[in-house]
C-alpha cells in the first residue's frame, strides 16, 4: 500500500469519527454551554430527528428536505420541552438532570409504543469511490462537510447575529441583558430549541447509514458526553477542538486495537483531561486569552 | 427444627387451610387450578425489535392450548415481565417468578449475556427453564431446556457451504461478549477443519454503531466472505454502512435475518448475498409454516415479522405441554423422566423437533435461507433432522449427572 492510499484512509477515519463527535454533540454543548442545562434526553432528540427525516423519505420528501425537516421538528419539540419543563427548574441544576432523563425513557418508550420496534431504512445515498484498492462511502464525506458546516453557522450566529448577541448577553449576565431590554425567556427558549434542532440534525443525517429504532439516540450519548465534558463549557473553543482531538484517539486506537480499545481510549482520554484540565480545553484556551 | 420455625410453619399451614376453604367457597372448580408459566423477555430495548415475537408466539400457544382444554385439564397461565435487554433485570424477574409466583417453569432470555445472568439463580431455587434462542452451544444443565439451535447445527452446515461456494479466505465480525467469542471460536475451527484461512476477526462492543474502520480492514484483508455475527440493532448498522461503501462480499450469519429480520428494515440491497442457517423464519414455504404464520398474523397483525425466536417459543410451550402430560406432573424430576425416554418429539411449523435426553438441547431442520438484490429470500439447501450432537459426544450426560456448567470446545467437559 503507498503512502498516498494510507494517508488518504487515516484522514478519512479521522475525519469520519471527527463528524461524529462533533454531529452528535454540538446540541448537547449548546444546551449544556449556553444555559448549563445538562440535558439528558438528548439522544432522544436525535432519535426523534432520525425518525421524522425517514418518515419524511418514506412520504416522498427528498432527503435533504427530509433531514432539514428532522431538525426543524426536534427543534419545535425542544421548545416546547423548555417552555413546559426546563423553564420551571433553571434555578435547580440538578432536578433537570432528573427531568430530562425522565423525559428521555418517556420518549423512547413511548415511540417503542406508538410507532413499534423498529422501523424501515432509507438506504445511504451517493454510493462509494475507490481509492487504492480500498472503496469508500461518499455520504461519510458529506457527513464530515456537515460537521464542519455546523461548527462554522454555530460560529456566524452567534458572534454575526443580532440572536447571537443577545443570547451571548442574557447567558453572561441575565438580569442586565433583561434590564436593557433582552427577553431573556424567549432568548433561553430559542437556545434549547437551538440545541435540541441541532441533536434532530445529528439524527437526520445519520438516519440514512443506521438501524431506526426506539433506542438509536444511546449510540450517541457516550462520544457526545465525552466530547462535552473534553471541550468543557464553550461551544467553539471547546467541542471542536475536543472532537478534534478525541477523534484521533478513537481513530488510532480503534485501526491500530480494534473498536473496543477505540472506546477506552475515549475514556481514558476524558479522565485524563477532566483530572488535567477540570474546566475542559474551553476552560484552558479561555484562561491563556483572558 | 426450632420451636419458631415450626409455630411458623403451623400458622403458614393454618392460613393454607383458610385461604384454600375460602377459594374453595368462591369456586367450586377450584380443582383444576392453572399451570404457571414465567415469561422474561425483552420488550424494550436494544434487543427488543427480536424478541417482542417470543412473548406473542408464547401468547398464541398458551391461548391455543386453553382453548383446547388446557395441559392436562388446567389452564396455563402466563406471567410476563419485561426484561429490558438489561441483564439485570433478569436476575430480578428471574427471583421474583422462582419465589413470589411460584411458576411452574419459565421461558426466558435473548442474549447469552442474560441467560448466564439468570442461570445461577434458576440453579439456585431449582427451577426449570427454558432458553428458546439459538446460542453460542455447550450448556450442560439439568434446570435448562435449549428449543434454539447450536454451532453444529448452524455453522457445521454453513461454513462449509460458504467454502465450497465462495472460497476459503474467512473473515469474521463478531459482537463482543460471550456469544460472539465463542460463537468466533467455532469458527475458526471449522474453517481449520476444512483447510481454509482465518484472514481476520473483529470482535465489536455491543451499542456500537458505527463501522467505518472494521470496514477498511476487512477490505484490506480481501476474504471470500465474511462471518457477521452482530447482535443487537445498533451493530446492525454495519450492513448499510458496508453496503454504501461497497464492501460487495457476500456474508454468513447464524444470527441475521433469522432474529433481527434485517432484510425487512433495511433498503435492499444492503443485505444482498447474506447467507443464513436458521431453524425457521416466516419465508419457509410449507404447509406447517404457512398455517403457523396465518395463524400469527390473526392474532397479533401489527407484527413485523415471525422470526426463528417465535417459532423455538411456540413450539416450546407445546413441548412442554407434552412433557407434563406424559409425566402427569409439573416436577422437573418426573419431566426430566419423560425426556430421558428420548422420544419428546413434536410436528412444529419447521418440522420434526425431538428433544436431545444428553443436552436437554433439541434437534432441528435447518435452512440455508440466502437474501437476495431486492431481499426477497430463497432456500439454496435444507437440511433435515440436523442433532444437537456436540455436547452429547464431548462428554455432557444429564441422564447421569449435572455439571450446571458452560463449555466451549477449547474448554470441554472434563473426561469421567
Amino acid at each position: 500500500m503507498d503512502v498516498g492510499t494510507l494517508a488518504f484512509s487515516a484522514l478519512y477515519q479521522f475525519g469520519d469519527a471527527f463528524a461524529f463527535l462533533v454531529l452528535s454533540a454540538c446540541g448537547l454543548a449548546v444546551i449544556f454551554g449556553m444555559m448549563g442545562v445538562i440535558n439528558l434526553a438528548h439522544g432522544e432528540f436525535i432519535m426523534c430527528g432520525a425518525y421524522v427525516t425517514v418518515s419524511a423519505a418514506h412520504a416522498g420528501v427528498p432527503l435533504p428536505l427530509a433531514i432539514l425537516l428532522g431538525a426543524v421538528v426536534s427543534g419545535l419539540v425542544g421548545a416546547v420541552v423548555e417552555i413546559v419543563v426546563i423553564r420551571h427548574l433553571y434555578d435547580r441544576p440538578l432536578d433537570t438532570i432528573v427531568a430530562t432523563w425522565g423525559l428521555s425513557l418517556i420518549g423512547t418508550q413511548g415511540t417503542l409504543i406508538l410507532l413499534g420496534s423498529t422501523m424501515a431504512g432509507v438506504g445511504t445515498p451517493f454510493g462509494s469511490f475507490p481509492v487504492g484498492g480500498y472503496s469508500y462511502s461518499v455520504y461519510r464525506l458529506v457527513l464530515f462537510a456537515m460537521a464542519v458546516a455546523v461548527l462554522g453557522g454555530l460560529y456566524a450566529l452567534f458572534n454575526w447575529t443580532r440572536f447571537g448577541v443577545m443570547a451571548r448577553a442574557t447567558i453572561q449576565v441575565p438580569h442586565m441583558a433583561a434590564a436593557l431590554g433582552v427577553d431573556t425567556r424567549l432568548v433561553y427558549s430559542l437556545t434549547f430549541a437551538l440545541g435540541a434542532g441541532l441533536a434532530g440534525l445529528a439524527g437526520g443525517l445519520y438516519a440514512p447509514t443506521m438501524t431506526l429504532v426506539p433506542t438509536m439516540g444511546t449510540t450517541f450519548i457516550m462520544e457526545a458526553f465525552v466530547t462535552v465534558v473534553v471541550g468543557g463549557a464553550d461551544v467553539f473553543l471547546g467541542t471542536a477542538p475536543a472532537a478534534a482531538l478525541l477523534a484521533v484517539v478513537k481513530a488510532t486506537m480503534t485501526s491500530w486495537y480494534g473498536q473496543l480499545f477505540g472506546q477506552i481510549g475515549l475514556l481514558v482520554a476524558v479522565i485524563i483531561v477532566i483530572r488535567v484540565l477540570p474546566r475542559g480545553i474551553s476552560g484552558l484556551l479561555l484562561r491563556e486569552r483572558a | 427444627m426450632t420451636g419458631k420455625t415450626m409455630r411458623g410453619l403451623r400458622a403458614a399451614a393454618l392460613t393454607g387451610t383458610l385461604l384454600l376453604s375460602v377459594a374453595q367457597g368462591f369456586t367450586p372448580a377450584f380443582a383444576a387450578d392453572p399451570i404457571k408459566l414465567g415469561v422474561l423477555e425483552d420488550q424494550s430495548g436494544d434487543f427488543a425489535a427480536a424478541t417482542i415475537g417470543k412473548v406473542h408466539a408464547i401468547q398464541l400457544a398458551a391461548e391455543e392450548i386453553n382453548k383446547a382444554g388446557g395441559i392436562d385439564g388446567r389452564p396455563l397461565e402466563l406471567v410476563i415481565y419485561d426484561t429490558q435487554s438489561d441483564n439485570t433485570r433478569y436476575q430480578e424477574f428471574m427471583r421474583r417468578v422462582l419465589q413470589r409466583d411460584k411458576v411452574d417453569a419459565v421461558f426466558a432470555g435473548f442474549s447469552s449475556a442474560s441467560r448466564e445472568a439468570y442461570r445461577p439463580i434458576v440453579n439456585q431455587f431449582d427451577g426449570f427453564a427454558f432458553y428458546n434462542n439459538q446460542y453460542e452451544g455447550g450448556v450442560c444443565d439439568a434446570n435448562m431446556v435449549v428449543t434454539g439451535a447450536v454451532p453444529e447445527q448452524q455453522f457445521s452446515t454453513l461454513i462449509p457451504w460458504m467454502m465450497e461456494k465462495y472460497g476459503k479466505k474467512v473473515y469474521t465480525l463478531a459482537a463482543d461478549y460471550n456469544f460472539g467469542q465463542i460463537s468466533a471460536e467455532w469458527v475458526r475451527n471449522i474453517v481449520k477443519e476444512h483447510g481454509g484461512e482465518m484472514v481476520g476477526e473483529d470482535f465489536i462492543p455491543l451499542g456500537v454503531s458505527q463501522f467505518s474502520q472494521n470496514i477498511q480492514n476487512i477490505q484490506k484483508a480481501k476474504p471470500d466472505f465474511v462471518v457477521t455475527l452482530l447482535v443487537g440493532t445498533a451493530q446492525a448498522s454495519y450492513y448499510e454502512q458496508a453496503a454504501a461503501a461497497s464492501v460487495n462480499l457476500p456474508m454468513a450469519s447464524s444470527v441475521n435475518v433469522g432474529q433481527g429480520y434485517e432484510h425487512k428494515r433495511f433498503k435492499p440491497p444492503s443485505l444482498k448475498d447474506m447467507y443464513v442457517t436458521t431453524n425457521y423464519i416466516e419465508e419457509v414455504d410449507t404447509p406447517e409454516s404457512k398455517a403457523f404464520v396465518a395463524k400469527f398474523k390473526a392474532k397479533f397483525p401489527n407484527e413485523p415479522y415471525v422470526n426463528q425466536e417465535a417459532e423455538n417459543s411456540y413450539l416450546a410451550v407445546y413441548l412442554y405441554k407434552q412433557m407434563v402430560e406424559r409425566a402427569k406432573s409439573t416436577k422437573r424430576e418426573d419431566i426430566r423422566k419423560v425426556i430421558a425416554q428420548g422420544d419428546v418429539c413434536m410436528d412444529a411449523p419447521e418440522g420434526k423437533v425431538c428433544i436431545d435426553p444428553k443436552s436437554q438441547h433439541m434437534s432441528h431442520t435447518i435452512y440455508l435461507a440466502k437474501v437476495e438484490a431486492d431481499h426477497s429470500i430463497t432456500f439454496p439447501k435444507v437440511w433435515a433432522d440436523i442433532k444437537p450432537y456436540w455436547l452429547g459426544e464431548a462428554g455432557c450426560d444429564l441422564t447421569k449427572s449435572d455439571p450446571s456448567a458452560q463449555y466451549t470446545p477449547s474448554n470441554p467437559p472434563p473426561k469421567p
